[in-house]
């Protein structure tokens, strides 16, 4: 935790290369990750394993909007459709070609990438506010779309139900099961995400949000790397989209609503713009807090005097919701991550003030 | 400085909501029998039934859910203080899901844990969400009038119950009407029927059905979309008088259209004496937000529980609150649909349990209260008709047709249902 850089020498480019440095930092990533895999899901019930299940899918999903967003600064609000390319790819072919749903996941991931890259063709042209315009249209295309074709939208209310994921003679059936999946891809999304934000590619990105014409002086292919952007995000989407669907064991164009994909905006800002780390809080803090409200307010449920108590804590939820957000923001507009950071720096040099 | 407190501040709010849920858990260890009712009546000493009722307060379909809940919560409320069911009270535990699908899945956990047998699984996508699950947990998920048609196939679906009559029953049965009401007026031939749907997936549902019957009748059947959010439909209602010339019109619409149905269709000319509309734009609140009862005049809907205030079980619900000293919630007296659809669900549930304890005795579990709800059969104190069985988990998809007349609902024909035989090859398809 404090992560003190003194007496930490490097004496090879190796040693300079690694992805954590600091060898109380790779401590803490190890214990966490140990943590993760051998304590969480032998000590919670089922229902804390679904939060832990569902801030997974979401985190894979955010954390590629993350670099869309974050990191290369073009603006989307159409990361669900993505999500809903990558869930009914993977839904037809494991309900109508029977493949194995790993190949699911992936044609998932391939598929809304490709979307992405058409998608994202606008932003060549166009950035901002308008581009936020083209990817909102991309949005509604999808779901009207998947709700008119009948062969992509299944027919019956847009659904299609997917067989049980299995891996060889395993099949991924319960809630722990399914944990260690999502907890695999997460760990993979995760050190990707990572290594992205420090090669070529990912300064590049950063050289063109931070100014796209002095990124091309520079050299940087604009649109190449813009492109790219959208691929690698809709990528994680779809994956995210995919890993949805076999989860629920279906795919539903309901959970692919503009909202979900204003949610994913909310994570990563929350969280921190551009922080990997931050988008791992964020996407914990949106999906959690409801949970987590909900059952605060139960505990008060005796003592606040109305007649409709559960719509009651309904309602609070939404309002005590919206409230932490903007009191997280005026805070620390710089998210999560910032916030953190904060703390850390105090540490490292304590007890002098700065 | 001053940044350094703000932030400790930050750090300290999660702090104390873990603690919190740390000392809430704990609490929970010892589940407190919460009965409403329970402690006013001695006979009430077996077991508690539980169950589980998810719906939202806050998210698409928020006018829906709160009475809804509350006339569930009534009925519950008056059969535990009529000492339950053989003597076992029933616990009704709610969930609110703001028809978010994360939080449906969380729901469904919620209520499992607690130890449910049966859940009201509120929403369509909420509903497909955890099919998967009823079926592990051997949980029963009842969701009346939405989620998917094709889980009427109780082969199929072994643990859903649509109980209620689906999009595809309620085509049957519109059908059935219309051409009924045109060989009494008399006419000739067959008549033009139009279908005036909400541009979504539940308003494409029943078009095979109306294609298929159309087909059989050989009868002209044209559709119509409304794109969202359905406010606007002046083009497609001039389209259906003016140049399709329809003899009847079928809506199926959500939300504020029905209304806009309504009175679009009115001042097109068209006689609204010859509207058929689906369930969910057959409420008070359509005729009313259309700009009140006389302009509605002649509005046929469709319900798969019967409406209205003066039923013999609302009677008790009032007496019951007069006993309190209360006055009966404003839900019930404004005559909302979806307040008596929930008391209906209430009373199925019941006589499922008392099926169940009948059959395979104490104590209920899921499959025990699957094979109860196969067999409640006939009338829901008077609110409801099913038919249900180990194969049909629609219920037989019955159907009332009530009209606008004269400042309220009539009722124009009682239960019923239509092409049973196409309704039943899309079911089993």
């Amino acid at each position: 935790m404090i992560n003190r850089e003194c007496g930490v020498f490097k004496t090879t480019y190796q040693a300079d290369m690694a992805l954590y440095t600091v060898p109380l930092a790779r401590i803490t990533v190890w214990a966490f990750l140990a943590f993760f895999v051998f304590v969480l899901p032998f000590v919670v019930d089922t229902q804390r394993l679904v939060w832990a299940n569902l801030v997974g899918i979401h985190l894979i999903a955010a954390l590629g909007l993350n670099i869309l967003v974050g990191l290369c600064g073009q603006i989307s609000v159409g990361h669900a459709a993505f999500m809903a390319v990558g869930g009914y790819t993977a839904a037809i072919m494991t309900s109508r070609a029977d493949v194995p749903f790993w190949v699911g996941l992936v044609a998932g991931g391939v598929f809304a990438s490709v979307y992405g890259l058409l998608v994202g063709l606008p932003s060549v042209r166009i950035k901002g506010f308008y581009l936020a315009f083209a990817t909102l249209a991309a949005q509604f295309i999808t779901e009207w779309t998947i709700t008119h074709v009948k062969w992509i939208g299944g027919g019956f209310q847009a659904s299609i139900i997917v067989p049980r994921p299995s891996l060889g003679p395993l099949t991924i059936d319960t809630e722990r099961e399914k944990y260690y999946l999502i907890l695999a891809l997460v760990i993979v999304a995760v050190v990707v995400a990572l290594n992205i934000a420090r090669s070529r590619l990912g300064r590049a990105f950063v050289a063109i949000r931070d100014r796209d014409v002095a990124a091309e002086l520079i050299g940087v292919d604009i649109a190449r790397y813009k492109l790219l952007a959208f691929m690698i995000s809709s990528f994680y989407a779809g994956v995210a989209g995919a890993l949805w669907v076999y989860y629920l064991g279906n795919a539903n164009i309901e959970a692919f609503r503009i909202v979900e994909s204003i949610s994913f905006l909310a994570m990563i800002i929350i969280g921190g713009l551009g922080s990997v780390l931050g988008t791992i809080y964020g996407t914990a803090f949106v999906v959690l807090l409801p949970f987590v409200l909900e059952e605060i307010l139960q505990v008060f449920k005796g003592v606040i005097p109305v007649a409709d108590i559960h719509s009651f804590v309904a309602y609070l939820r939404f309002a005590v919701y919206g409230g932490l957000i903007v009191f997280f923001l005026m805070v620390e507009p710089e998210g999560f991550n910032r916030l953190w950071r904060n703390v850390k720096d105090y540490f490292r040099v304590w007890p002098f003030p700065y | 400085m001053k940044a350094f407190k703000l932030w400790w501040a930050a750090l300290a709010l999660p702090l104390l909501m873990a603690l919190a849920v740390a000392c809430e858990a704990e609490e929970e260890t010892p589940p407190a029998p919460r009965t409403p009712g329970a402690a006013q009546t001695p006979v009430a000493r077996k077991e508690p039934v539980k169950v589980g009722f998810m719906y939202d307060a806050t998210g698409a379909t928020q006018i829906i859910g709160p009475p809804y809940k509350v006339g569930f919560e009534d009925a519950i409320k008056l059969i535990n203080q009529k000492g339950g069911v053989e003597g076992h009270p029933i616990e009704a535990i709610f969930c609110e899901h703001g028809y978010e699908v994360p939080k449906g899945v969380e729901c469904y956990e919620r209520l499992k844990a607690q130890g449910v047998v049966i859940i009201n699984t509120y929403g369509t996508p909420i509903t497909e969400a955890v099919v998967e699950r009823c079926v592990a947990d051997k949980i029963v998920c009842n969701h009346p009038g939405y989620g998917i048609a094709a889980a009427a196939n109780g082969e199929k679906f072994p643990y859903n119950f649509p109980t209620a009559a689906s999009y595809w029953s309620q085509a049957g049965a519109a059908m059935q009407f219309i051409l009924e009401q045109w060989q009494k007026a008399g006419n000739p031939g067959k008549p033009k029927v139009a279908y005036l749907y909400y541009d979504n997936p539940a308003g494409r549902e029943p078009i095979d059905v109306l294609r298929a019957i159309a087909q059989r009748e050989g009868l002209e059947l044209r559709e119509y979309a409304v794109p969202a959010p359905g406010v606007e439909m002046s083009a497609q209602v001039t389209d259906i008088v003016q140049r399709f010339k329809a003899d009847w019109v079928i809506t199926h619409l959500f939300g504020r259209s029905p209304s806009v149905s309504i009175k679009a269709l009115r001042d097109a000319g068209f006689p609204l004496d010859r509207v058929v509309s689906f369930v969910w734009g057959s409420a008070d609140a359509d005729v009313i937000a259309a700009g009140g009862w006389s302009v509605a005049e002649g509005y046929y809907g469709i319900q798969f529980t019967a409406i209205g205030t003066d039923h013999p079980v609302l009677d008790e619900i009032r007496q019951m609150y007069r006993a309190e000293g209360k006055s009966p919630p404003k839900e019930m007296e404004e005559a909302n649909v979806y307040y008596i659809r929930g008391v209906a669900q209430a009373f199925m549930w019941a006589e499922a349990i008392r099926q169940a304890l009948r059959l395979a005795g104490e104590p209920v579990t899921g499959e025990k209260m699957k094979m109860g709800l196969e067999n409640v059969k006939g009338d829901i104190k008077g609110l409801m008709r099913l038919e249900m069985s180990a194969r049909d988990h629609e219920g037989g998809g019955y159907v009332q047709i009530w009209q606008v007349k004269g400042g309220k609902w009539v009722l124009a024909k009682d239960w019923f249902r239509g092409y049973r035989d196409i309704v039943e090859s899309f079911v089993y398809q």
